[in-house]
Parts: structure tokens; sequence; C-alpha cells
């Protein structure tokens, strides 16, 4: 009879270690084994098929296009969502102006990406009096709440920006100053994270040696620490997505965000009220789309902070 | 304790120094507070200059910054514009609790425009904040209790969609439900715009009515939040080895559950009670837009919109002071509830 001690005796040692797994491959594995993010991942990738990929059926002519003949249709078979108060069909409506949310989310965040490292790794860095005035005004920005910034601030910028013309479309001019505004408003938190890695980390060898070398210091934070502290930036950026969209609604719905005819959804949801009862087609699907799109980036920076997370053990 | 509390004021006092510097600043391009001030009449030059004069903005705007502050009379002002500083100012400026007067509603002070809105305001967000602590309480322990359980997994899964929904859909949700289906449907319904029904008069029983809707939708998306991180907190609480001990000398349940595991879990709870004060004002904004409801938030959206900037700066620094206020009192609660934390003055 063979006994268990057989068996291993015959293993050599390649057989035994499975071969190493880089990083990414780690990472990605954990990411996968979080259901609820690969969800996520999939609508979000759905709602982009739809909102990009739909604009190759209608024109943008056509969701900008106006017959008060037809307004306030309920949703038949010609206009599947409903037409809304001047007769614009909303279907063609969400696609446009999900193009437009979605663009928002995104490059919004690339603006609060780019200020919160700006000044988290300034102060983070070289501490002492940039520390103290910096991590003063991030303070004092996070003492008024959001709404009512975003709000001053949309008031303050507002009506000053022409039309632009991008990838052969004309946007309203308040689009940029939008995304402006939000990522204006929304780098503080990002900043706190990257100040209090750059503490801890420029206190590490690696910095003393690049330091010791004489590696100029943008080097040394763009090159040497920033690299080290992705993971909880990748993190909060996704999380942020969800947040710009969010907010870009907010000031919409408040009818101090995107200017018509440009749709997005949040405007679309401008004067929703009104038409509570008579038609509520008009604000179901733009604030259905908004719900999914924020829902589905939740989940995807839920699965994301598990996955980058150095501390976890789990393959 | 007494110096740390004193301290965190102290420190205060500058940041709520920045936060004005940055929202005057700001201030400064709100549209054309002459127009809303003069109305329809105003159309020859010479009025606008005089008021002009009057409202201080032909001086360069480090002194209209230090006017707003500390008032202007103890200087002279040019009122009829043949360059002499003859007239001495009228203003006291904030420091000395004057905001200033509306000029939409021209001459009524900004303190007691923002008084009376302010109570009904308080009244929308106390009830809303009673709502979601006891729900989420309610919910969060519960779901702790049964962790992996399917009520847990259904509840994570709608509190993950009560957390990313905009409040305005889940106030035109709740306003569709519950007036307008329920009417269609016969059952009693509810109102859904003002804070009474003028045929009715401002009754406690009508305010209660019209408050209901208006709670929910700004109660949904905080409860949410609370009730994960309540579930989170009772969870990590109730792995603790005292709380194996405290079951283990055969306590009743309920006292391992509310005296042990409860006490713990609620002080990280006391934070976020504290800070998600701006969150829960912002709330009210849009809550008040929808609802119609006469409050704060409706206040400073439609002073926005007619540049009324005594208005908009008073709401601004009392929502400002209110949240720096907030959270020394939650430093300080955290401090007193944990006595693991010390002041070192």
């Amino acid at each position: 009879m063979e006994s268990a001690a057989d068996h291993i005796a015959v293993l050599t040692p390649d057989d035994l270690e499975t071969p190493p797994i880089s990083l990414r491959q780690l990472t990605w594995r954990r990411f996968r084994r979080h259901k609820l993010a690969f969800v996520g991942a999939v609508v979000l990738m759905m709602l982009f098929v739809y909102s990009f990929g739909g604009a190759f059926f209608v024109s943008e002519d056509y969701a900008n296009f106006n017959d008060t003949t037809i307004s306030l249709n309920a949703p038949s078979q010609i206009h599947p969502f409903g037409t809304d108060a001047i007769g614009r069909d909303i279907l063609a409506r969400t696609i446009y102006g999900g193009q437009i949310s979605l663009l928002i989310g995104m490059t919004a965040v690339i603006v609060e990406t780019v200020l919160g490292i700006l000044v988290g790794a300034l102060a983070g860095y070289y501490g002492g009096v940039v520390d103290n005035i910096l991590m003063r005004i991030t303070e004092a920005m996070l003492n008024i709440p959001e709404i009512f910034l975003l709000i001053v601030m949309a008031k303050f910028f507002g009506g000053k920006i022409p039309d632009i013309i991008f990838f052969g479309r004309v946007l309203s001019g308040s689009v940029v100053l939008i995304v402006l505004i939000i990522g204006g408003t929304a780098w503080m938190y990002l900043a706190r994270i990257v100040r209090a890695e750059f503490l801890s980390l420029k206190e590490r060898d690696f910095v003393l040696a690049a330091r010791a070398t004489g590696t100029r210091n943008t080097d040394i934070i763009f090159m040497h620490i920033l690299p080290n502290c992705l993971a909880p930036i990748i993190v909060t950026a996704t999380l942020g997505v969800a947040n710009a969209i969010l907010t870009e609604a907010y000031i919409s719905f408040l009818g101090l965000g995107v200017q018509p005819p440009t749709a997005t959804w949040g405007n679309m949801l401008d004067s929703a009220n009104n038409y509570l009862e008579s038609a509520p087609w008009l604000w179901i699907f733009p604030g259905l789309l908004i719900l999914l799109t924020v829902l589905s980036i939740n989940f995807l920076g839920d699965g994301l902070r598990d996955a980058l997370d150095p501390r976890s053990r789990a393959v | 304790m007494g110096r740390y509390i004193l301290r965190r004021f102290l420190q205060g006092i500058p940041l709520l120094f920045i936060i004005s510097i940055i929202l005057f600043v700001l201030m400064m391009n709100m549209g054309d507070p002459i127009a809303t001030m003069g109305g329809r009449t105003l159309t020859r030059p010479e009025d606008r200059l005089r008021l002009t004069r009057q409202l201080g903005l032909d001086k360069p705007i480090y002194i209209q910054y230090i006017y707003w502050l500390v008032g202007n009379d103890w200087a002279k002002v040019d009122l009829n514009g043949d360059g002499i500083a003859e007239s001495s100012g009228t203003r006291h400026g904030i420091l000395r609790g004057d905001f200033g007067t509306s000029l939409v509603n021209r001459g009524v002070p900004v303190i007691q425009v923002i008084a009376e809105r302010l109570p009904n305001t308080l009244l929308l967000m106390i009830a809303s904040e009673i709502v979601v602590i006891i729900g989420a309480l309610l919910v969060g322990i519960y779901s702790a209790l049964r962790q992996y359980s399917a009520f847990d997994h259904f509840l994570t899964a709608i509190l993950f969609v009560g957390y990313s929904m905009p409040i305005f859909f889940v106030g035109l949700l709740s306003m569709y439900i519950f007036s307008v289906l329920f009417k269609r449907w016969g059952l009693p319904y509810l109102p859904t715009v003002g804070m009474f029904d003028p045929a009715v008069g401002r009754t406690f029983g009508q305010v209660v009515l019209h408050m209901i809707l208006p709670v929910l939708t700004m109660s949904f998306v905080s409860f949410a939040s609370y009730s994960r991180y309540i579930r989170s907190t009772m969870l990590e609480v109730m792995s603790q080895d005292y709380i194996r001990t405290a079951k283990s000398k055969g306590l009743p349940r309920a006292t391992v559950l509310f005296i042990h595991a409860l006490k713990n879990a609620s002080l990280p709870i006391v934070t976020i009670v504290g800070l998600d004060l701006p969150f829960l004002l912002g709330g009210a904004v849009v809550t008040e837009r929808i609802f119609a409801w006469p409050g704060t938030g409706r206040l400073f959206l439609d002073h926005v919109a007619r540049s009324d900037l005594p208005v908009v700066m008073g709401i601004l620094m009392l929502i400002a002071f209110a949240v720096v206020v907030f959270q020394i009192i939650t430093d300080v609660v955290y401090a007193w509830l944990d006595p693991r934390i010390r002041f070192e003055a």
C-alpha cells in the first residue's frame, strides 16, 4: 500500500510551486472574484455602447429636432421613450445626453485628479508653510457644502464661454464650464489622501536614496513617490466619476448646469417637476440611466478597492 | 478639556476668515445687484451710479470686504458723487452682527430674511436626522446579526441602490408613487407641494402631513450610507474578545447586544452624524426645490438667481459657521465618549 509520503517524494519542487504571478495578475484575479464589481463593469460597458453606439442609429439633429405638435406624447412605437415638452424624442436625447454626461463625468475626474495630486503632493512633500497654506485652503473649501459652492461658481463663471466644436458637434460652452467647476470643487478629498500617502512615503529609504543621488524634487515626486500611491488614487478617481455624474445632474436639475439644446441626463430632468403627473416618462428614463450608471460605477469602485488593497492576501 | 475646546475654536476662526474671503471674491460676479435693487424702473445711468455708490460697489474689493466685515460707520463715504467723502456709513459689519439688508426685499435685514426661513429647514433636517438614525440603527444592527442571510444580502443590494440614488430622483419617484399613483388608485394620498394647505391653514397636522415626503426624500440617501456603516462597525465589534467574554459569562443577549456591543459600535457613528451636516444641507436645497418647501435652501436658490448678494453671503457664512462648529462638537463628543482619547492641550 502506498503512503502519502511516497507521492510527495515523487514531486519535484517545480511541480509544487505555482509560477509566481505578477501584481497585475493578482489584482485581476481578485477583481474577477468580486462578482458585483464584474457585473458593474459589464453594465457600464453596455451604457457606453448605448450612448456612443446609439449615435450610429440616430443623428444629433434628430435628438434636437422639435415638433410641438407631438409634445408630451406617451411612449409609443415611433418614440419608445415618449417625447418631451417641445416634442423632442426622449430616446434620442438619452443617447446624446448620455455621451455628454459620461464625458463630463470622466473629464471632470481628470481635472479633479490633477488638482488633487498637485495640491496633495506639494503639501505632503514640502510640508511646512506650503503644507499649512494648502491644507487651510483645502479645509476651507471642504467646509462649504459642495452644492452651494457649485451653485455660486456656476453663477460666477456662467454665460462667458462661447459654443465649442468637438468632433464635429456643436456643444454648449457650458459643458466645459461644468467640467471645470465640478473638478474644481471635488479635489479636496483626493488631495488629503495623496498628502497622507506622501507624508509616510517620503520618509522611506528609496526616497532618501533618490535624494542622495541628486534626483530633482519634481522627479522624486512624480517618478518615485507618486507611482507608489496609485492604488488609492485609482479607487478615488473611479468613485469620483460617479460623483461627477451625480453632481452634473444636480446642478443641471437646478437649471444652472449645461444649457440646452445640448442634452445631458441631468438637464433632461430640469422642470420635470411640472410634468410629474402628466408625463412621468420625461424623468423616469434619464433618472434610471443616471441611477444605473452611478450604481455600476460604485460597484466597480468597490471591487477595485478590494482588488488593489495591498494588505489583502486573498488570491 | 476646556483648553482643548478653546483651542479648537481658536483654530476655527482663521478657517472662517479664509472661507469668507473665498466666498466674497466669488460674490463679485454674481450678476447685477443694482438691477435687482432698482427693479424695472431703473433706466437712467445717474441712478445706477447713485446705487453703486450706495452699495459701496465703487470701492476696490478689499475695501468692500473690510466694510462687509467691520462695517463703514467709522469711515466717510461719498454718496452724492462729487468726489468728497462727506456722509458717514451706516453698516456695522458682520463681526458686529450686521449682515446688511436684502436687495430683493428692500430694506429688510438679512438676519430677518434668513430667520423667517431657518426654522422650516431645521424642522426638515432634524426630522430626517431622527428618521435616519433610528432606521439605520435598526436595519444596520439587524443585518449585522444575520450576516450572510438572505435578508442581509437583499438589504445590502437595496442599500447600494439607495446610496447611488440622486436625491431628486428619490423625490420625484416618491411623489409619483405616494401622491399621483395613490390618488389614481383611490387610496389616501400625500400632498406634494408646500408646507400646508392654504385652505386649512398652518396647523400641526397639516405641517406633519406635508413633511412626510420631503423627510423621506432627504433621509433616503443618508439612511443607506449610515446603515452600511453601522452594519460594518457592528460586525467588527461583535467579533471582539470582550463580546465573547460577555457571552460566555452568560449575560442575557440583550445586555450583550445593547450594553457591550452597541455602545462601542456607536462611537464611529457619532462622527458620521456630525460630519454629515454639509450633505444634509445640500440635500435640503434639492428637496426644498422639489417640494416647494419654504426653507433656507429655496431662499438661497431664489436669491442667487436674483443676485441678492447680502442674503446669499449671509446664508453661506451661516452654513460655514454651522459646519465648523459641528466639527468641533463632533470631536469633543467623540473624545468624551472614548476614554482612550486624552486631551493634550
